[in-house]
């Protein structure tokens, strides 16, 4: 019988098999954050050290402002110690570190596929849940917690048991305004928050086919919010364009090595997956959630829905809780849910195709929203200002800022006051997630900018039906 | 395979047993963000466990389950689907760990926070939806009701006496029966992993 794609790459790295299952894996490339810097010492306090500072990479997002534009602009503090923090451990092991002055400097997420750090065919970690994102790339990646990271600082290795496969698949193509967070929406919707729990998702169809890179990176972002730490896509002719040339990818003769490797990164035809899903690209439209969990989201053409229909009590109570935090009513229309602000950003949608798809509806139009853009690296950041873009969304009144994690999760200054409710291209609407008391409603950029230039959730076809006849 | 022990073995336990009827409680909720930045030797770590459910802006504590006595210090959480879910904060299981809490009972974990438990001592115990439901009802109508749990036999004793067997990973096991840190037992592997990557080098060139 043949292999997954999923099983093909696990192989590769596996160092030694236990009875029981578990193996020790290898690990190509270990990516780290701010938020880690206490670990260097704790590993130190051990008698240990950074086994392969060449395969680990670092830069700070999580806690830095996006006003700021150097360290010394950090008011003394917590956010400014933290970044401190990861830059001294990268002196003190050798490992590649890009700061805030860095144009290669933003999410890590962001980052790792624009340096050509992330390849097909690796095994790449994080201490962070959203790195399923470079599966994208046709490759292993996970997130872990913080005793993982230390053992992956220590030994470049990681012991793990093997998750199950499941295979979606996306038929047809995508319609005008829907796109890879659309998508997302719909698979967490169909399978639930935990539906992807212990497996490793592969996605695959003719509507995946036809998804840029960004589009896919945006789908394996949020695999972990169906509960999968795993997803991933059979490497093609745009993920190797895509990967060449960038400055950690491989040259000359390594190119053609892993080029003809890659090429054969596939699911063979008879491989068996534990468990298949089928949705019609066709059939997905822009989408919005409404609850606490990203499994709470509909067709913004739709109404917020009504406990009382759901039979499960536990999901009924569960519905219920979301509606009186996020204070909605069953039955009124998605698209009259009015917006205090907007964020444009986060790991999941903060590449260059996002930023264009959402100037493309900002263009000539004014933010009714307090509308916060923030770009996913430095690099991103130029690319949108030789485009133009940074000045669409400035006259269009919306704020334009330095690169990082922000309002995604509220950790450097920029958050929403409680009882305020975001329209965000991030990837979790939990409670207080974007400070405390805060409301959040997932979507898409050009669903987003709709929001921001209408004041409400809309949909973003109606919008820009002009435009496309 | 060696390995020192370095956190405290799980052996049997029982303990007063709260019940979390939260579906879907993801770790910003059992840490909310703002708060990773803290130290876990903070004197006020412990408050930060589930902090936005237990206290109200101004700091005084609201009605949750897990304030009221005899709940309150109950060192088994009874949980609902998805319990863990999010982010990959270690962070959920240190504030846990702050409050005395071994074990968590749920229908499912996020997968990472499950990870995450077992290299901190906390033993994560899957059971059915309804069973997790039942032993829940228990709990509110009985509180300060005990559940034991036993590990070594992989099963667990509810309120009402009835036993509950589940089922865990072998290696997951041992590590928690031990109390051992992987760093440990990896370094054993060394002339594995060198072999290994000799190998894997000459085959995988432009990954090294
Ligand atoms: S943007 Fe948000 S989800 Fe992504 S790494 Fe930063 S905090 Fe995590």
């Amino acid at each position: 019988m043949g292999k997954t794609l999923f099983h093909k790459i696990w192989d590769e790295h596996v160092i030694h098999e236990r009875e029981d299952g578990n193996v020790l894996l290898y690990i190509d490339r270990h990516l780290t954050h701010d938020l880690h810097h206490r670990l260097f010492p704790l590993i130190k306090a051990q008698g240990l050290s950074v086994k392969e500072p060449d395969k680990l990479f670092g830069v700070p997002d999580h806690s830095v402002p996006t006003t700021a534009k150097t360290v010394d602009d950090i008011p003394e503090g917590e956010m400014r110690d933290t970044v401190v923090g990861l830059q001294k451990a990268a002196d003190e092991y050798g490992f590649h570190h890009f700061g805030m002055t860095d144009d290669r400097h933003g999410i890590v997420h962001v980052v790792g596929p624009e340096q050509g750090i992330t390849l097909p065919g690796i095994t790449l970690v994080c201490g962070d849940s959203h790195t399923s994102t470079h599966g994208a790339l046709g490759c292993i990646a996970f997130g872990i917690g913080s005793t993982e990271v230390q053992h992956v600082l220590a030994t470049q290795t990681l012991w793990q048991r093997k998750p199950k496969t499941m295979r979606i698949t996306v038929t047809g193509s995508l319609g005008f305004g829907v796109s890879g967070k659309d998508v997302i929406l719909a698979v967490i919707r169909a399978i639930g928050a935990a539906g992807g729990t212990g497996y490793a998702i592969e996605y695959a169809g003719s509507a995946i086919d036809g998804m840029s890179m960004e589009g896919r990176m945006t789908l394996c972002n949020m695999t972990i919010e169906a509960g999968a730490r795993f997803g991933l896509i059979a490497p093609d002719d745009k993920t190797i364009t895509y990967c060449k040339g960038r400055p950690f990818a491989p040259t000359g003769a390594k190119w053609e090595q892993a080029e003809v490797y890659w090429r054969g990164l596939v699911s063979d035809t008879d491989a068996a997956f534990d468990h298949e899903i089928t949705l019609d690209g066709d059939e997905i439209a822009p989408m919005v959630t409404w609850g606490n969990s990203p499994q709470w989201a509909l067709p913004v053409t739709e109404t917020v829905p009504d406990p009382a229909r759901e039979s499960d009590p536990l999901v009924q109570a569960d519905m219920q809780a979301s509606l009186d935090y996020m204070e909605l009513k069953p039955g009124m229309a998605l698209s009259e849910i009015k917006i205090d602000t907007v964020f444009i950003g986060a790991c999941t949608n903060s590449r260059i195709e996002d930023l264009r798809a959402a100037a493309a509806v900002a263009k000539g139009r004014k933010a009714k929203t307090r509308t916060l853009v923030v770009p996913g690296s430095g690099l991103v950041k130029k690319q949108a200002e030789a485009e133009g873009l940074d000045t669409i969304f400035l006259e269009a009144g919306m704020e334009w800022r330095e690169p990082g994690c922000s309002m995604c999760i509220a950790l450097n200054g920029d958050m929403l006051a409680p009882g305020e409710r975001a329209a965000s291209t991030s990837n979790r609407n939990f409670r207080g997630r974007q400070g405390q008391g805060s409301r959040t409603h997932l979507l898409s950029p050009a669903m987003a900018a709709a929001a921001a230039v209408t004041g409400h959730l809309s949909d973003v076809r109606d919008l820009m039906k002009e435009e496309r006849s | 395979m060696s390995g020192k022990p370095k956190l405290e073995p799980f052996t049997t336990f029982a303990s007063v047993a709260v019940p979390i009827d939260i579906a879907n409680c993801d770790t910003d909720q059992i840490i909310p963000g703002r708060f990773l930045r803290k130290s876990a030797d903070d004197p006020d770590y412990h408050r930060i466990l589930l902090h936005d459910l237990r206290f109200k802006p101004d700091g005084s504590e609201t009605d949750f389950v897990y304030n009221r006595p005899p709940y309150r210090g109950g060192r088994i959480f009874v949980a609902d689907i998805n319990w863990g879910c999010g982010s990959s904060r270690e962070h959920a299981v240190s504030v846990l760990t702050a409050n005395g809490v071994r074990s968590v009972i749920a229908p499912s974990f996020g997968d990472i926070h499950y990870n995450n438990c077992i290299k901190n001592g906390v033993l994560p115990i899957q059971l059915s939806s309804e069973d997790c439901a039942t032993l829940r009802r228990q709990l509110r109508e009985s509180p300060g009701a005990e559940i034991a749990v036993d590990l070594e036999t992989q099963s667990l004793t509810g309120p009402d006496q009835t036993r509950y067997d589940f089922t865990i990973d072998a290696f997951d096991k041992h590590r928690l029966l031990n109390g051992l840190d992987d760093v440990g037992l990896t370094l054993a592997f060394e002339d594995e992993i060198s072999a290994f990557k000799t190998k894997y080098a000459a085959k995988h060139d432009w990954a090294t």
